[in-house]
């Protein structure tokens, strides 16, 4: 990396530099060697760090008027929606901006199953994305309680009362997270200071996620190893912050369309009742996003068995590098892992849509089958695939083929080069 | 770019029937054309206003609106009554305020800070007067439906005779749009029972339109602001994207790469 | 060639930029704009006071939008003092006439105009108030006479709604 003798133009420029080296820093952000065949599904990174910033500033706005007390909450959400200056815009951005964080994360947590990011020597960058993801899942949870209506106060409790499936001390566990005999007013204001709190701890992961990254470089929709820099890569600026910054743009619209047309779609009405302790709603689904996770733990007959089930679901992503044992890491040279791939994701679509079912019927069936497939697919199909699939060749950097003459893949397998 | 675009779309064909999805029993509910729907959708004023007249004078004897306060009445964006108006209707409610001096409440006329005077003192109050049953404050009752606007005009146009296998106990009337179609809500409108101002023919069909309109705008009392500041972000979003794609472009033609 | 399309080049990268900047600007406002008085606070403007009970040389404090008002119904000495005062004399010039219409009535903020704390009654160099926390004085008007404020006690919109009542705002 030519940075390491970046040296700042101006005096006061090397003067600083060499007490703080943010301008070397600066300069390997820009200089950034970046592989140039990245496609679009690439572009999420930049749109989750998009995503982060824009819930920490409306949140930071939001509790500038919010209250954190059962009897004030409601009441303050409606403060804000009425009369707080462009309150419901940014009230709106900030519960639709959930939403689309999921979305995107999503997209990029497939995007690397589908390259094989997560591979070696990309581990520690997946690793520290789960912890990531989890922490997004817990803020969003604690976040859907604090305005304090019926799905919140329902959605609480019994999210809270998974943890009374321990043995023992389970019991112990669920009054000391409410404070109190119920979900009241105690636990209604650590979930604010909490909820507050993760935003920035998410921050600081996402900074060593990208720290991470910049370590091994980027993988590329080839999924080889590239030379950097070299005729592959393209420094980061201007030529991947303008695809990032277009991508983004239409992200926004679609952003844009919820806050402003649609905004209380993605929600569920019973959280514009104010919460009663003494009436459950009839269905008490979570948002959207985790409705996979909640279909895994409703499929499973037993308590203790249900948290596990769905917490391994979760869990079993970070050790996903040492469970895929293939050596190929993009799915374009891997045809079999390629259509497993896609069962995958049906599973998981297909989860999502039961998760939002009554868990009875065929609908649990269709949960159950779904959710031992969730984890056949991990746990069975993935390391076997990697010692049964004949992949294709691979070739042996991006610009080959462009040299070859003709730009497509067919030219690089011709080459016959395959990494082992 | 394309599967990215089909991808999005797929996405959002399943939250959206996702959340539709609740009403396990699906009713069709009434139909009739909102103003406030569609991009550029704005409340009809005088709907509006007379809707405040339905709520006023059949809803309010039980149904409270706690968020709403009388300065709304004459806000942009909403009936829009005259600030003089807006006074004299807050004037014509008896609040009551303090302690004085002397440690006492007392009651004084409305002012247009003051909030939608409360029907009961409380819930329990409430109760205790309709028979155990809570009659929902109203003012963002339109969102804490599934139906919306849709569910609230049908319900009170969708009083029927019960059929002959279902049973009413005392005070529970059948209701075909309600959740297990039976309410403890008599039905609340007839033909001529408000006196509209403005000549409007005060029928069910249509006193239900004006007060579901009004429910609309007490729940979203932002929505053209919203609507207008949409379109405008939108197409300031669509302008600007346009741009970058063609600055990109040029960028990227400095590479022998696609992008 | 070249110069051709570096122009164009140029002006596309520059209309980019600038739609941008407006837009990112566009955004910063509603965050700013969220901190300022909400509808609700600005409709709370005025508030009535009964002041029936005030005997002459006594002073009633109210709150007005967050701030204490001081209502002296002041003794004729007191309405004598403040408008024998020469106008070269005082710091922030005002006339007693245009702060007390009705001279028996004295209706302002009381807030120091130094720093914003609340001045004490009947205290200081001209018998009307002083502020303890940087040892403003002002006379029975009001008015700043010695210290570090440098304005007059401010006089809010005020009027008798009847005998007995002032409505503040």
């Amino acid at each position: 990396m030519s940075d390491h003798d970046y040296r700042p133009k101006s005096k006061v420029g090397q003067w600083f530099n060499d007490r703080l080296p943010l301008l070397t820093l600066a300069n390997h952000l820009t200089d950034y060697p970046t592989p140039k065949n990245l496609n679009y599904w690439w572009t999420f990174g930049g749109i989750l760090t998009f995503c982060l910033i824009t819930q920490i500033v409306t949140g930071l706005t939001l509790a500038m008027h919010y209250i954190a007390h059962a009897d004030m909450a409601f009441e303050s959400v409606e403060h804000i929606m009425r009369d707080v200056n462009y309150g419901w815009l940014i009230r709106y951005i900030h519960a639709n901006g959930a939403s689309m964080f999921f979305l995107a994360v999503y997209i990029h947590i497939f995007r690397s199953l589908f390259y094989g990011s997560y591979k070696s020597p990309r581990e520690i960058i997946w690793i520290l994305g789960i912890i990531i993801y989890l922490l997004m899942m817990a803020a969003a949870f604690m976040g859907y309680v604090l305005p304090w209506g019926q799905m919140s106060f329902w959605g609480a409790t019994v999210i809270t009362n998974l943890f009374s499936a321990i043995p023992l001390v389970g019991e112990g566990i669920v009054t000391w997270l409410w404070g109190g005999y119920s979900v009241d007013n105690p636990t209604l204001t650590r979930f604010f200071t909490l909820h507050y709190l993760i935003p920035f701890l998410i921050l600081g992961l996402v900074v060593l996620h990208i720290w991470a990254l910049h370590v091994p470089g980027n993988n590329n929709p080839v999924g080889i190893d590239i030379k950097k820099p070299s005729k592959d890569t393209v420094p980061f600026h201007p030529y991947i912050v303008i695809k990032d910054g277009f991508a983004l743009l239409m992200f926004m619209i679609v952003f844009a369309f919820f806050v402003f047309y649609a905004p209380n779609i993605l929600g569920h009405a019973d959280n514009y009742i104010e919460a009663n302790p003494m009436v459950t709603p009839a269905h008490i689904v979570p948002e959207w996003y985790l409705l996979p996770f909640y279909a895994i733990l409703r499929s499973v007959p037993d308590k203790l068995l249900g948290v596990v089930a769905m917490l391994s679901a979760i869990l079993i992503l970070a050790v996903l590098p040492w469970l895929d044992t293939s050596k190929i890491r993009s799915a374009v040279f891997r045809p079999l892992y390629k259509q497993f791939y896609w069962i995958l994701v049906a599973d998981v679509l297909i989860l999502g849509y039961v998760g939002a079912m009554p868990a009875e019927g065929l609908y649990l069936l269709i949960a159950r089958v779904a959710t031992a497939y969730y984890f056949l697919h991990f746990l069975v199909i993935l390391p076997i695939l990697g010692f049964k699939e004949k992949t294709l060749p691979v070739p042996l950097s991006i610009t080959e083929p462009v040299l070859g003459g003709s730009p497509n893949l067919a030219a690089a397998r011709n080459k016959e080069s395959k990494i082992e | 770019m394309k599967s990215l675009f089909k991808l999005f779309s797929i996405i959002i064909i399943i939250v959206v029937s996702n959340s539709y999805s609740f009403a396990a029993e699906k009713v069709e509910y009434l139909k009739t054309d909102w103003s406030f729907k569609g991009l550029f959708g704005k409340f009809d004023r005088a709907s509006l206003q007379r809707g405040y007249q339905v709520y006023t004078e059949v809803c309010a004897s039980c149904h409270s609106m706690k968020y709403l306060s009388y300065r709304n009445l004459a806000e942009p964006g909403g009936p829009e009554f005259s600030e003089a108006q807006a006074k004299a209707i807050a004037a014509s409610f008896e609040v009551t305020d303090g302690p004085n001096s002397d440690g006492e409440m007392f009651t004084r006329p409305g002012k247009l800070s003051d909030k939608f005077v409360m029907p009961y003192e409380n819930v329990k109050a409430a109760q205790a007067a309709n028979g155990g049953a809570y009659p929902p404050d109203m003012s963002v009752l339109v969102k804490a439906r599934g139906g919306g606007v849709d569910y609230i005009y049908s319900l009170l146009q969708g009083y029927e005779e019960a059929p002959s296998n279902v049973s009413l106990d005392e005070g529970v009337y059948y209701n075909k749009y309600m959740y297990g179609n039976k309410i403890r809500m008599a039905a609340p409108l007839s033909n001529g029972l408000v006196d509209y101002g403005d000549g409007t023919n005060a029928t069910v069909e249509q006193m239900s339109k004006d007060v579901t309109t009004f429910l609309m705008w007490s729940a979203e009392p932002h929505l053209e602001a919203r609507h207008q500041m949409g379109f405008k972000a939108i197409v300031y979003l669509i302008i600007l994207t346009t741009l970058v794609y063609f600055s990109m472009k040029k960028i990227w033609s400095r590479v022998e790469s696609e992008v | 060639m070249s110069e051709k399309k570096t122009k164009r080049r140029d002006f596309l990268f520059t209309a980019t930029t600038a739609v941008g900047a407006v837009g990112a600007a566009a955004v910063v406002w509603p965050m700013i704009d969220q901190m300022n008085p909400d509808a609700s606070v600005k409709a709370l403007a005025s508030t009535e006071v009964d002041v029936s009970s005030l005997t002459p040389g006594n002073t009633l404090t109210v709150l007005w939008r967050g701030k204490p008002v001081f209502i002296r119904r002041r003794t004729q000495e007191e309405i004598n003092e403040a408008r024998s005062v020469k106008m070269e004399d005082l710091i922030h010039p005002e006339k007693d006439e245009d702060r007390a219409k009705n001279p028996e009535w004295l209706v302002m903020l009381g807030v120091c105009t130094h720093l914003g704390c609340v001045p004490l009654n009947d205290k200081g160099d001209y018998n009307g108030w002083f502020c303890p926390c940087h040892g403003s004085h002002y006379d029975t008007s009001g008015r700043i006479r010695k210290g570090p404020a440098p304005w007059n006690m401010e006089v809010p919109k005020y009027e008798f709604v009847n005998e007995n009542t002032i409505k503040i705002g």
